[in-house]
């Protein structure tokens, strides 16, 4: 099993029992080291805004409310809900459209608004989206790679390839 | 051009022209914009990130036209040059300070940079002397076209440009101008001020952006909201909001020139006269000094120094630059020393008009 913040192997198996349900982490050592030496509720480096936003997301919601939501995951990237929560930033564009229930709120509450009015791209619309996809597809072709699943590896390199050129 | 060619240029933001220029610093605009096919900077790779940077560099060069652009990999720096390019406002704090690969290009007239893996994959940011945000809007819109001609940038159709921080969806635009608004710290009215702005959700911060303190009385206004409104109304929001700071602030000059001419005249002279005879000095104390300085050019107390040089000052008297202009490691002792005697040499010149750069 791999450390889920790194390729390195997990050697470090933790059941993280505060938050409401436990919850499993495996991590190699260094980022083992780092997860039990951070303080518990960290407000991260990343700023005040991290803080502000973890502190509105944990309102108005149970424990038990808060730990479902926390372990949802994106599909195209992986990101936690939680991860996003303490760091303040999102992993990747599906983010918005995976955590759209949550995010609505917050976004609202940030700017007072929930629709963008300003310019737009000249580009097709929907080219966006379909590219995301390749976030997605790389990583399952690294997790192919990893796994010396070969033959999968490159079916995912010729679809990356195809939607690649597409925007070409 | 290379990175020490800098070291003996100033930015054209510097030079003290433009719109209001005695009160406003600077004008800018910065656009936060991600690739649609890679994840947000917290979960990319190291792949991921050197890929980011080839694409947005071999795209961004094709933009340059004529320009001759100036591209730096910041993982690769001095820790030396990464802060000089902060103390010029080059790159934000976060890139300098940041893990992996990442860039910035920047033209030879440092009216623009590129910052490539910062917080977002790419940041476009404009800067102007004066009060000119229309000017500066154009100029990074045309960019912002240019580039995106090139590359799929990550947008939403209902929530427009998507970042990696929620606070910024939307137009991913901050526009912010810098004040230099010594009256109203003399006066102990910036806090009330201040107070107003952030009822109208505008955010203020000092001369480094967020979490630096207002070194030499500069701040930095800028809106905090991204969604829901046009571009153009964010420039509005804050185009509207400037000149009524403007206003307060020659209010407080006014009122300390009527009523306390000679206390104004002796602060301003004094701060004159300790930086041309210094023999060691801080950063703060100079910065400090030299607000009181730029206060007695602008009302016209001190008559033999222009407004460039004393705003190029306020940066090559930075721990930096300091070091870059000597060309050697100094520690804090050496460099206020240094710094006394860069001062004493720039400020005793009979003939400091600006032409004399160094």
């Amino acid at each position: 099993m791999k450390c889920q913040q790194c390729d390195k192997p997990a050697t470090f198996h933790i059941t993280e029992l505060t938050g409401g349900k436990p919850q499993e982490l495996h991590l190699c050592e260094e980022h083992a080291r780092q997860y039990l030496t951070a303080p518990a509720s960290e407000p991260a480096a990343s700023g005040n805004m991290a803080a502000v936003l973890a502190h509105q997301m944990a309102i108005g919601q149970t424990a038990e409310e808060l730990a479902r939501l926390d372990q949802q995951a994106c599909p195209v990237c992986g990101i936690t809900f939680y991860e996003f929560r303490s760091q303040g930033r999102l992993g990747c564009p599906h983010d918005y459209v995976c955590f759209q229930a949550q995010l609505e709120p917050l976004i609202v509450n940030i700017h007072g608004e929930s629709e963008h009015v300003g310019k737009r791209p000249t580009r097709p619309a929907g080219g966006s989206e379909r590219r995301t996809q390749l976030i997605r597809l790389r990583r399952e072709m690294k997790e192919a790679i990893d796994d010396e699943h070969y033959e999968r590896a490159s079916k995912l390199r010729d679809e990356i390839q195809r939607i690649e050129n597409e925007g070409n | 051009m290379q990175l020490d060619d800098l070291a003996t240029t100033a930015g054209e933001w510097l030079r003290g022209s433009g719109p209001e220029a005695d009160i406003v610093m600077s004008s800018r605009v910065r656009l936060a914009r991600n690739l649609a096919d890679f994840p947000f900077i917290s979960r990319a790779t190291a792949q991921d990130r050197g890929r980011i940077e080839r694409i947005l560099h071999e795209r961004t060069l094709a933009i340059a036209g004529e320009t001759d652009l100036l591209y730096v990999n910041v993982s690769q720096l001095e820790k030396v040059d990464r802060q000089f390019l902060v103390e010029r406002h080059l790159i934000s704090r976060e890139h300098a300070e940041g893990q992996g690969t990442r860039a910035v290009a920047i033209d030879s007239h440092e009216t623009f940079s590129l910052m490539i893996n910062e917080e977002d994959h790419l940041r476009i940011q404009v800067m102007q002397s004066g009060l000119n945000l229309t000017s500066v809007w154009e100029q990074i819109n045309r960019i912002d076209d240019l580039i995106e001609q090139k590359v799929t940038y990550a947008f939403h159709e209902r929530l427009g440009y998507l970042t990696a921080c929620p606070t910024n969806v939307g137009t991913g635009m901050r526009v912010s101008v810098m004040l230099h608004l010594p009256a109203l710290v003399i006066t102990r009215q910036i806090d009330k001020v201040f107070r107003s702005l952030q009822k109208i959700s505008l955010a203020v911060r000092g001369l480094y952006g967020e979490g630096s303190q207002a070194m030499g009385d500069f701040y930095q206004i800028s809106n905090q909201v991204t969604l829901g409104r046009t571009e153009s109304e964010l420039i509005r929001q804050v185009s509207d909001i400037v000149p009524v700071i403007i206003d307060y602030e020659r209010q407080a000059r006014d009122f300390l020139i009527k009523e306390s001419h000679e206390n104004l005249h002796d602060r301003v002279s004094r701060a004159y006269g300790i930086l041309r005879t210094a023999q060691t000095i801080s950063s703060e104390e100079t910065m400090h000094l030299l607000s009181s300085v730029r206060m007695g050019v602008n009302l016209g107390l001190i008559h033999d120094l222009n407004i460039p040089t004393i705003n190029e000052l306020f940066i090559r008297t930075q721990p930096a630059h300091l070091q870059k202009l000597t060309g050697g490691e100094l520690d804090t002792a050496d460099r206020n020393i240094e710094r006394a005697r860069y001062l004493r040499r720039h400020l005793n010149d009979d003939n400091n008009g600006g032409a004399e750069k160094n």
